[in-house]
């Protein structure tokens, strides 16, 4: 069988990793270096200074995955995968995005920051740039929508996530 | 508590580790490891190349079971242990490799012999550690012993800045190493296990495909109980090899590219697959999708990224070989007296069968060249089976395989997934230090040969009574056989020249010694064996004698080319 031509789904990992210098290298080299696609990456301290947790978007099969978690599993600096991706989580990317602000297309640029619940974070008289937090779907909405004014830059933070609590479950 | 240079820690931990033998290159930044190292009673060999430290280790590994070491400078010292780092990689050998490196301030500066060796080996180590600090020296080696040795065993580098051997610190060497994240699963699931025994109790035509992992397991003897006791024909991959006796009715030699037509044949008619300590590597399957199409498969195997990684099995068994074995003959213990060698009679007589009309076959005539076969032939009657083997890489090590008959583990030393030519000569040397009591031929090419041939200068320096057959050709063999069959006989860069080894071997202060008629071979491998001192035997063979079987890579592994 080749496990290649599965179908191919998006998938959300969430790793904790030693805080440790290379472990990141050892983390994306794996996924280099086994030609694993990576569609976005964030990692950050958590509260334990020494402990970072990446979260990871990937597209690949169920079998692909299995075997990602698994190499990840591998690594000696890693604690704990956990694939989010059939599991009720919150997951948010942030974006900065520059749009053009001509005269005659400012109000409309306001309008749709104010529809999206984004705010404008820079100002100037040919521009604005607008931060909108979300899941993917609502940056690539937004992106969308500004494209007839004219995207002059965009900087995005990669998805992170987190597993929702189960709720009224007793603490 | 005293405190000590991180030089002389470093000592203190190796014996800590109960390590003996030490193979290595001297340089700038390890000067100090080497002053205190020269003042302990670890031995150390020094080699001819850095590669070859590694190789030794590793061949060193391979035949005692115990974990390797190598140390080396900073720098080019550090580089060229990569490919035997890559190597003990594929091939899951437990070696710790120390490298030197320039004092930590000078890190990131392109100092002279600087090398960033921790990102260079991290895909093909299985750890790595940088020291900064002297006081965490002790925890990255200890941590180094116990992550090469256990669960899937494997490679781990050590980077040493040279500062931090010259700080003090306290020593205290920690009983038992713990790696929060670090928890091999030893134990098979119960479950399982009974699963797969229910499954080959039913199953009419079993068979075992054991690889590497029965002999990092030690698992040898409980693999041969239970295949005897259920009478199941079992196979073996290259890194197999040992791990079940030659001279047994149930072994059916190699499986894969070259392995046997039984072996392959068995494979594919097969309804029961049982992979044990194995990892479908492509030059075992051939084409994927045609490997074993009869069979379910269980899969036994301690890495669990080594299960469904390759192909789909229907029973997985995450845990160490040899508890598997030990605990599936615990169930066969269970059953009540059922004569399976009466029950099997039918499956094995149809691999009889195979055996009997498609053997490994060559043809040898008195006054023709000498076959590469037979000089593998004689050397097996003469040493009675019990030598260590090493090989380097090609035809050679084919030929060692299918035709040496191992009859037991920690006895066949080759570079099985980096297919690494240069690794026979050094790794001959760790296993003849390893095991001095036991007879070493490392079976050679013209061509491998001469990628660590300086170290017959070790060999020589240690007296080392290693035995070096080289079966001359005047090619790159292999390649030259698959340019025989698929490039349309065009030689391309296979023509390779050599050096008069016999000549080569005396400029060494080894013993030289050739033989050009098949009435030769014999004599030749005699006098070498009965010398106490490394021998170069030059064994100029049949130019165009090709590997068979051999599967075409892309066909399934049961359409073989044959002689």
């Amino acid at each position: 069988m080749d496990t290649r031509e599965a179908p191919e789904k998006r998938h959300t990992l969430s790793i904790l990793v030693d805080n440790e210098p290379g472990v990141l290298a050892r983390v994306a080299g794996l996924f280099s270096g086994r030609n694993f696609n990576i569609g976005s990456l964030s990692v950050a301290e958590t509260t334990d200074p020494l402990v970072s947790r990446i979260t990871i978007v990937v597209p690949g099969s169920e079998i692909i995955l299995e075997q990602i978690m698994k190499q990840l599993r591998k690594l000696i600096n890693v604690h704990k995968v956990i694939d989010l991706t059939d599991q009720p989580r919150v997951e948010r990317e942030l974006a900065l995005i520059k749009v053009k602000g001509k005269n005659g297309d400012r109000a409309e640029i306001l309008r749709i920051v104010d529809i999206f619940r984004c705010q404008v974070v820079d100002v100037s008289p040919h521009d604005y740039t607008v931060e909108v937090t979300g899941d993917q779907d609502k940056i690539e909405a937004i992106l969308e929508l500004f494209a007839r004014f004219g995207i002059i830059e965009i900087a995005k933070s990669g998805v992170t996530a987190l597993p929702r609590s189960k709720k009224g479950e007793k603490k | 508590m005293t405190a000590y240079t991180g030089a002389k820690i470093f000592v203190k931990c190796l014996e800590a580790e109960n390590v003996d033998l030490v193979f290595g290159y001297p340089g700038g930044a390890v000067i100090d490891i080497y002053h205190e190292l020269d003042q302990s009673d670890i031995r150390h060999i020094l080699v001819r190349h850095e590669q070859a430290a590694v190789h030794a280790a590793d061949g060193y590994a391979r035949a005692s079971g115990k974990v390797g070491v190598a140390l080396v400078t900073s720098g080019p010292g550090a580089t060229n242990t990569v490919t035997g780092i890559a190597s003990a990689y594929m091939d899951s050998i437990p070696v710790v490799v120390f490298t030197g490196q320039v004092p930590t301030p000078l890190i990131g500066n392109d100092a002279f012999q600087e090398v960033d060796i921790v990102g260079i080996t991290r895909p093909c180590t299985k750890h790595s550690f940088m020291v900064k600090d002297t006081k965490d020296l002790v925890k990255c080696i200890s941590r180094a012993f116990h992550l090469a040795r256990t669960g899937r065993p494997g490679p781990v580098l050590v980077d040493l800045p040279k500062d931090i051997m010259q700080t003090a610190a306290d020593f205290s060497y920690p009983e038992k190493v713990f790696i929060e994240s670090y928890q091999p699963n030893y134990a098979p699931h119960q479950g399982q296990l009974r699963k797969a025994f229910d499954m080959i109790v039913k199953a009419n035509r079993p068979l075992i495909y054991g690889g590497g992992g029965i002999i990092s397991a030690r698992a040898a003897d409980e693999l041969t109980t239970f295949a005897r006791r259920l009478s199941i024909p079992v196979t073996l991959t290259l890194m197999g090899l040992g791990g079940f006796p030659a001279d047994d009715p149930l072994w059916l030699g190699m499986l894969g590219m070259h392995g046997t037509y039984r072996a392959n044949m068995a494979v594919g008619n097969c309804d029961l697959l049982i992979a044990i300590g194995a990892r479908f590597d492509d030059r075992v399957t051939g084409k994927i999708d045609e490997f074993a199409p009869n069979a379910k498969i269980i899969h036994i195997d301690i890495d669990p990224s080594s299960i469904q990684k390759n192909i789909q099995v229907d029973v997985p068994v995450v845990g160490d070989c040899k508890a598997a074995l030990a605990k599936l003959n615990c169930f066969a213990d269970g059953l009540n007296g059922r004569n399976w060698a009466e029950i099997r009679s039918e499956w094995l007589g149809i691999i009889q069968e195979w055996k009997s009309t498609r053997p490994l076959a060559y043809c040898q005539t008195l006054d023709g060249a000498i076959k590469p076969q037979c000089v593998v032939e004689a050397i097996h009657r003469l040493t009675n089976g019990e030598a260590i083997i090493a090989t380097e890489v090609g035809q050679n090590q084919m030929w060692a395989a299918q035709y040496y008959h191992f009859n037991s583990p920690n006895s066949f030393l080759s570079s099985g997934g980096l297919g690494c030519m240069g690794y026979g000569l050094p790794a001959s040397i760790g296993g003849q230090l390893a095991r001095p009591d036991r007879v070493v031929v490392n079976i050679a090419g013209d061509g491998s040969i001469q990628m660590n041939i300086q170290e017959l200068a070790t060999a020589v320096h240690y007296n080392l009574p290693v035995k070096i057959a080289i079966l001359n050709n005047g090619y790159l063999g292999m390649v030259r056989q698959w340019q025989e069959l698929f490039k349309n006989r065009r030689y391309a860069s296979t023509n390779i020249t050599a050096p008069d080894f016999v000549r080569v071997a005396e400029a060494y202060g080894a013993v030289g010694l050739r033989a050009t008629r098949p009435n030769e071979v014999e004599p030749v491998i005699r006098r070498a064996l009965e010398i106490d001192k490394p021998v170069v035997m030059d064994f100029v063979v049949e130019r165009e004698e090709n590997v068979y079987p051999m599967v075409p890579v892309g066909q399934p592994i049961t359409k073989m080319l044959l002689v």
